[in-house]
C-alpha cells in the first residue's frame, strides 16, 4: 500500500498536501480506494463553497454505494479536479495524483497523522 | 439480441388508421417540430416476434420459484387479470359523472372497507401508486396534523438502521430530519435507544413489523406507547404485512398511519417493476388530511369528497385503479379465513425453508421467524472466497430467481429468501436441495460459482463500465 | 375458504413437525398475546365463479359512453390490438423489478428502448425507466432543479389543475415555496412571468398544449426562464409532441408528461405513466430506474440497471427521491404502442387529432350563442363558451350517450381523438343545436 511520506491523513482516509501557507490539496487514500472499489462518479463541491473540518464536502459512488469525503481543514474551495467527472477510475489508478479540491484562506486543520501514523492506523484497521 | 430500432425497415408500417372524415387541417408551420421522432417502422409479424424474444428473456413469477425477500412474489391469480380487464373498468374516464361510474366508486369504498378492518385503520386513500408513494403520502399527514395543532417544532423522524430505504428517503423528501438508530443484531428496536432518541422534536417513528430481518418485534406495544408518549405519531411501513395479515393488525400495534403494497401483499403484479398500489390507511384523527378526492358513501350513493385540511394530491385523479380491482378480487377469494391462513402458510413456509437450510449455513437470527429470513455467508466467503453474490448467480443457472442481496445492510454477506405461501412444500423441497448443492460446490469448484451463471442469455454484465460510461438510449446515425 | 395455498392438509402437518412446532399459531409467539388474532368482522371467501360475478356487476354500474368528446388529463385513443397482446404476456405481467440482470435482459432492453422513444420524442438525451403519472413526473421535475440557492419553483397557472395540485403537495412537503404565474386570454402570461423571476427560482413549469389545449409559445417563455438562470420544464402531451416542435428546439432542460395517450386504456384515472427526460446535463439528477448499455465479460451487449447510487437503497436520507417502484408495464405498453404506430403513425394519429377538433371547433361556433373562449391556436382540446349553462347541454348529451366536454371556469373543454369520426361529431353538434335553442 502507498503512503507518500509528504502529506498529513485524516482517519477517514482523506490525504492533506499543504501547498502554501493557507492552501492545501485534498484527496483519497489508496487505502480509501482499495476499500471502496472500482469508483464510478464523483460528486464534487463549486469553487467558492466552504469547508469545514470534519463536515462532508464530497461523495463518491462505486456501483453499490455512496460514501461521504470528509474534510481534513476548513477554508474556501478555490479549485476543483473537474477532470474527475469524466473520469473518477483516476482515483483508483492514482490515488495522490487525483486530487480532489484544492481549498484556499484555511483557518483550521483537524486532527492529522503522518505518514507512520498513518500506516499503523491503517494496519490496525486491516 | 436486436434492438426494436435495429429491424426497422423504412417505409414498413401496420395499417391501424382510417383516413381523415373531416376536411384535414395543417397544423401552423411555426408549431412544427423539424423531423419526426426517429420510431422504428414495423410490421406486425415484427413486432410480435421481437417481444416474444425478449420475453424469453424474462424469469417471471410464472417461470419459476422467486423467493426475493422483501418482495413478496406471490402467485398472481389469474381472476385479477380477467376482472381487471373488463370494459366496464377499463373503459371509464376518470372524469366522467359520479353518477356513471358508481362500480368504479363501490371498488375503492369496498377495498377501503376491507383492508382498514384488515390494518384496523379508520381511513384510506388509494391515491398513491406504490409504496414509498404511499411513505410520502404518510408522512406528509403526520406532518399536517402536528402543524394543524401548532406543534411545529415536530421535525424529527425516527428510522432504525434496519430499514428499507424508502424510509429515511421519504423522510428528506418530506422536510424531516432523519434520526437513525441502530437496531439489535435481530433487527429489532433497541427500547433504550429508542427512549434516547425521542423528544419534543420527535414527529414519528417509522417501522416495518416483521422487522427486515423477518422477526416479529415482541415489544411492539412499548415501541409505539414510547413514540406515543413523546407525542410522535407511529407510521406502519407495509411491505411485510404478509406475514401478519389477519393475524395482527397494525392499528391494534399502535400504528396512527400505514402504507399498503397491494402490489406485495394483495397478490397483484408487479409487471417488471410496476405500476405497484400504495394504499395510505389511517387512524381517524388522521382523516381530515387525506388526500383529495376520498370515496364517501352517500347513502346508496357513491361520491368523491375532500377532506377539510387535505395535503393535497399526491397523484392525479385517484390512484391505480385497475390494480385496485385485482386486489379487491384477491380479498374477496380469500376471505377472513383466507387471509389469515395465507399469512400463516406464508410464515410456515419460510421457517420450512430455513429449517432445511440449517445444516448447510448460517442463518441471521435462530428460533422461529416471520415470512422470510436472512442467511449470512460471511463464514463461507472467508473460508471458500464465495460471495453471496456468487451464491445467488449460480441459484440461476438452476432456474431460480435468487433471493434478495445484500439487504438488510446490518447483516453481512446477506441473502433475504421470502417464498410465500403460494409455493408448494415440493419446491421448498427442491430448492432447498438446489441452494445445499450450491453451498457444497462453494467448497469443491469456488471458480464455477465466480462464474456463473453459464446457462443465461448473458453473462454477468459490466456494471461499473455502464456506470461509468453511461449508455442510456440507442443512437443512430444522422 | 378462497385460496391459493397449494399445501395439503397433510403437507402442513409434516412441514409443521419439520419446524418443531404443533400448529400454526405456535409460529406466532412473538406477537403479543393481546393483538393476535383479532376478529376482523369480514365475510369468508368465496369461490371464483361468486367473485367473478361480484366484480362483474360492479363494472356492469359503470356506464360506457358511445362517443367520448373529454379529455382534460385522459385521452380516448385508439389502442392498437398488439399492444394488449405484448403486455399481457406473463413473463413481463409477474417478473419484479430487473435487479437479476442475466435473467432479465428481455425487461431492460424494453426499457431501454422506451427510454430511446422518449428520448426521440423529446428531443432530450436522456429518460428514466418511468415515474407513476404526468403530475408526479412534474413534481420530481420541480425537485430535480431545486438547490441550496434556487429553491422556488414558478408553475403556469394555465396547466392541469391536479398537475398543480400535485407539484404544490410535494413542495409544501419538501418546504419550497411554489408561486403560479398567471394565465392571459387562456395561455401563460409572458409579462406576468418576467415580472416574477428573479435569482432564487429554481424552474418554470409549463404545459404543451396547456390545460385550455392552447398550443403555448414555449420558445418565448423559455428564453426568459433561462435569462433569469431557472431551468426550464416542459409538460407535454405525447400525441402532440410528434408533431410539434420538440421541447429540445423549445429550449427546455426537462421534458415530461402524462403517458395515457400511448396505448393506456381510460381505466379511471390509473394505472398510467409519467415520463420524464432531460439533457445530459441533468441526467445524473433524475429520479428512479435508469436503463443503460454495458457488455458481459464475452462481449455480449447487454442491459442493466444503472446509475444506481442516485437512489434511495444506496443513498437513502441523501437521496433526491424516494421512487423504487414505478410503472414499467406501462412503459413497455408505451413503446409497443409507439412502435405499431411508427413515426408515420404518430403523426397521422396528431394530424387526425388536430383536425377533428378543428372541424367541431367550427361546427360548435357556428352556433348561435358558441364561439371560442380563447383566440390562440389549439391541438386537440378548446374552450367555447356556451349560451346556456354547461350543464344543461352535458346532461342532454349524457342522455344521448355522448360524454360532452368537461365543465371549465370559462365554458366546456372539448377533446377528439382519432376514435370521434365525422358522424360522432355532427351528432354532437345537432344536439348543442336543439338543446341551446330550447
Amino acid at each position: 500500500m502507498n503512503i507518500p511520506e509528504n502529506l498529513l491523513y485524516l482517519d477517514s482516509h482523506e490525504w492533506v498536501e499543504k501547498t502554501g501557507e493557507k492552501t492545501a490539496r485534498i484527496g483519497l487514500t489508496d487505502f480509501a480506494q482499495d476499500q471502496l472499489g472500482d469508483l464510478v462518479f464523483v460528486n464534487l463541491p463549486e469553487e467558492g463553497d466552504s469547508v469545514a473540518v470534519g463536515e462532508s464536502f464530497a461523495d463518491v459512488e462505486s456501483v453499490k454505494a455512496v460514501s461521504d469525503i470528509y474534510s481534513p481543514v476548513t477554508g474556501t474551495v478555490a479549485a476543483i479536479n473537474a477532470d474527475l467527472l469524466d473520469a473518477p477510475e483516476a482515483i483508483n489508478q492514482d490515488p495522490y495524483g487525483a486530487w480532489l479540491i484544492e481549498v484556499t484562506d484555511i483557518t483550521e486543520y483537524g486532527e492529522l497523522m503522518d505518514a507512520v501514523a498513518y500506516q499503523a492506523f491503517c494496519e490496525e484497521q486491516n | 439480441m436486436k434492438l426494436i430500432f435495429e429491424k426497422s425497415v423504412p417505409g414498413r408500417a401496420c395499417t391501424l388508421l382510417p383516413d381523415c372524415d373531416v376536411p384535414m387541417a395543417a397544423i401552423p408551420e411555426t408549431f412544427v417540430r423539424k423531423a419526426p421522432p426517429h420510431l422504428p417502422e414495423l410490421s406486425e409479424t415484427d413486432i410480435s416476434r421481437h417481444y416474444t424474444e425478449l420475453a424469453k428473456c424474462v424469469h417471471g413469477v410464472n417461470d419459476g420459484f422467486y423467493p426475493l425477500g422483501s418482495c413478496t412474489m406471490k402467485y398472481n391469480p389469474a381472476l385479477n387479470e380477467e376482472m381487471a380487464g373488463l370494459a366496464g373498468f377499463t373503459g371509464v374516464h376518470p372524469l366522467q359523472p359520479e353518477h356513471t361510474v358508481q362500480g368504479s366508486l363501490e371498488v375503492l369504498a369496498k377495498a377501503e372497507e376491507i383492508l382498514c378492518k384488515v390494518t384496523g385503520m379508520d381511513t384510506m386513500t388509494f391515491q398513491p401508486a406504490a409504496g414509498a408513494h404511499g411513505e410520502l403520502t404518510g408522512l406528509l399527514l403526520i406532518k399536517a396534523y402536528h402543524r394543524a395543532r401548532g406543534d411545529a417544532q415536530r421535525t424529527k423522524i425516527i428510522v432504525p438502521d434496519s430499514a428499507h430505504g424508502t424510509n429515511p428517503a421519504s423522510a428528506s423528501m418530506t422536510g424531516f430530519t432523519v434520526v437513525n438508530i441502530p437496531s439489535g443484531a435481530d433487527g429489532c428496536v433497541d427500547l433504550e435507544k429508542l427512549r434516547a432518541a425521542v423528544g419534543p422534536d420527535t414527529a414519528g417513528l417509522m417501522l416495518t413489523n416483521p422487522n427486515t430481518l423477518g422477526l416479529f418485534d415482541k415489544n411492539i406495544l412499548e415501541i409505539t406507547r414510547i413514540v406515543h408518549e413523546a407525542g410522535g405519531l407511529n407510521y406502519y411501513d407495509g411491505a411485510n404485512l404478509n406475514a401478519v395479515m389477519g393475524v395482527a393488525r397494525p392499528g391494534d400495534m399502535g400504528f396512527d398511519v400505514v402504507h399498503l403494497n397491494l402490489h406485495k401483499t394483495f397478490s397483484t403484479p408487479h409487471g417488471g417493476g410496476g405500476p405497484g398500489s400504495g394504499a395510505v390507511g389511517a387512524k381517524s384523527l388522521l382523516a381530515p388530511f387525506l388526500p383529495n378526492r376520498h370515496v364517501k358513501c352517500q347513502g346508496d350513493f357513491y361520491a368523491f369528497e375532500d377532506a377539510p385540511q387535505t395535503i393535497g394530491s399526491v397523484k392525479a385523479f385517484y390512484g391505480n385503479f385497475l390494480v385496485v380491482v385485482r386486489a379487491l378480487c384477491y380479498m374477496l377469494v380469500l376471505g377472513e379465513d383466507g387471509m389469515r391462513d395465507a399469512s400463516q402458510m406464508a410464515v410456515l413456509n419460510a421457517n420450512y425453508l430455513k429449517k432445511l437450510l440449517e445444516p448447510h449455513c448460517e442463518v441471521a437470527n435462530e428460533g422461529i421467524c416471520m415470512h422470510e429470513f436472512v442467511l449470512t455467508l460471511e463464514k463461507l466467503k472467508k473460508e471458500t472466497g464465495v460471495s453471496a453474490m456468487d451464491v445467488a448467480k449460480s441459484m440461476l443457472d438452476y432456474g431460480m430467481h435468487p433471493p434478495t442481496m445484500y439487504f438488510p445492510l446490518i447483516v453481512h454477506e446477506a441473502l433475504m429468501l421470502e417464498p410465500t405461501e403460494t409455493e408448494s412444500k415440493e419446491t421448498l423441497d427442491w430448492a432447498a436441495g438446489v441452494i445445499a448443492e450450491i453451498l457444497e460446490k462453494a467448497h469443491t469448484e469456488p471458480e464455477a460459482l465466480h462464474n456463473a451463471p453459464v446457462t443465461t442469455p448473458v453473462g454477468r454484465p459490466d456494471e461499473v463500465a455502464a456506470a461509468r460510461n453511461p449508455k442510456l438510449r440507442a443512437v443512430f446515425d444522422a | 375458504m378462497g385460496s391459493y395455498v397449494p399445501s395439503t392438509a397433510e403437507q402442513r402437518q409434516e412441514m409443521l413437525r419439520t419446524v418443531g412446532v404443533s400448529s400454526l399459531e405456535d409460529l406466532y409467539t412473538d406477537v403479543p398475546a393481546s393483538i393476535r388474532m383479532p376478529d376482523l368482522q369480514l365475510e369468508n371467501g368465496q369461490s371464483e365463479l361468486e367473485v367473478s360475478a361480484a366484480i362483474q356487476k360492479m363494472a356492469e354500474k359503470n356506464h360506457l359512453f358511445g362517443s367520448v368528446f373529454r379529455g382534460a388529463g385522459a385521452y380516448n385513443h385508439y389502442i392498437p390490438a398488439i399492444v394488449r397482446r405484448v403486455t399481457s404476456k406473463e413473463e413481463f405481467l409477474t417478473a419484479y423489478t430487473p435487479y437479476q440482470a442475466e435473467i432479465s435482459q428481455g425487461i431492460l432492453q424494453s426499457i431501454f428502448e422506451y427510454q430511446t422513444m422518449i428520448c426521440e420524442l423529446t428531443g432530450m438525451d436522456a429518460s428514466n425507466a418511468s415515474v407513476y403519472d404526468g403530475a408526479c413526473a412534474a413534481a420530481e421535475a420541480a425537485a430535480m432543479c431545486r438547490d441550496r440557492k434556487r429553491s422556488r419553483v414558478l408553475i403556469s397557472a394555465a396547466t392541469h389543475p391536479m398537475v398543480i395540485q400535485t407539484i404544490l403537495t410535494y413542495c409544501e412537503g419538501a418546504d419550497a415555496e411554489a408561486v403560479l404565474v398567471p394565465a392571459k386570454d387562456g395561455a401563460t402570461d409572458l409579462e406576468s412571468l418576467r415580472e416574477l423571476l428573479c435569482n432564487t427560482d429554481a424552474c418554470f413549469y409549463m404545459q404543451q398544449p396547456n390545460f385550455n389545449g392552447l398550443i403555448e409559445d414555449a420558445e418565448a417563455l423559455g428564453e426568459l426562464v433561462h435569462a433569469a438562470g431557472a431551468k426550464f420544464i416542459m409538460g407535454v402531451n405525447p400525441i402532440a409532441a410528434a408533431v410539434l416542435k420538440t421541447p429540445r428546439e423549445c429550449g427546455a432542460d426537462i421534458a415530461v408528461g402524462e403517458g395515457q395517450p400511448l396505448g393506456m386504456p381510460l381505466s379511471f384515472g390509473g394505472p398510467y405513466l409519467g415520463f420524464m427526460a432531460c439533457t445530459k446535463e441533468l441526467f445524473r439528477k433524475l429520479p428512479g430506474r435508469i436503463v443503460g448499455e454495458t457488455a458481459d465479460a464475452a462481449g455480449r451487449r447487454c442491459y442493466v440497471l444503472t446509475l444506481q447510487a442516485r437512489e434511495q437503497h444506496i443513498r437513502r436520507e441523501k437521496a433526491s427521491s424516494n421512487i423504487c417502484s414505478n410503472e414499467a408495464l406501462c412503459a413497455m405498453t408505451a413503446s409497443v404502442y409507439m412502435a405499431a404506430m411508427g413515426p408515420a403513425g404518430m403523426q397521422k394519429t396528431a394530424a387526425l387529432c388536430y383536425s377533428k377538433a378543428h372541424y367541431l371547433a367550427e361546427q360548435i361556433c357556428a352556433l348561435p350563442g358558441f364561439s371560442l373562449t380563447y383566440a390562440a391556436d389549439f391541438f386537440h382540446e378548446f374552450v367555447t363558451k356556451t349560451p346556456v349553462p354547461a350543464e344543461a347541454l352535458l346532461t342532454v348529451l349524457e342522455e344521448n350517450d355522448i360524454l360532452g366536454g368537461l365543465p371549465v371556469e370559462n365554458g366546456i373543454l372539448w377533446c377528439t381523438t382519432e376514435k370521434n369520426t365525422k358522424e360522432q361529431i355532427d351528432q354532437l353538434v345537432a344536439l348543442l343545436k336543439e338543446a341551446a335553442s330550447v
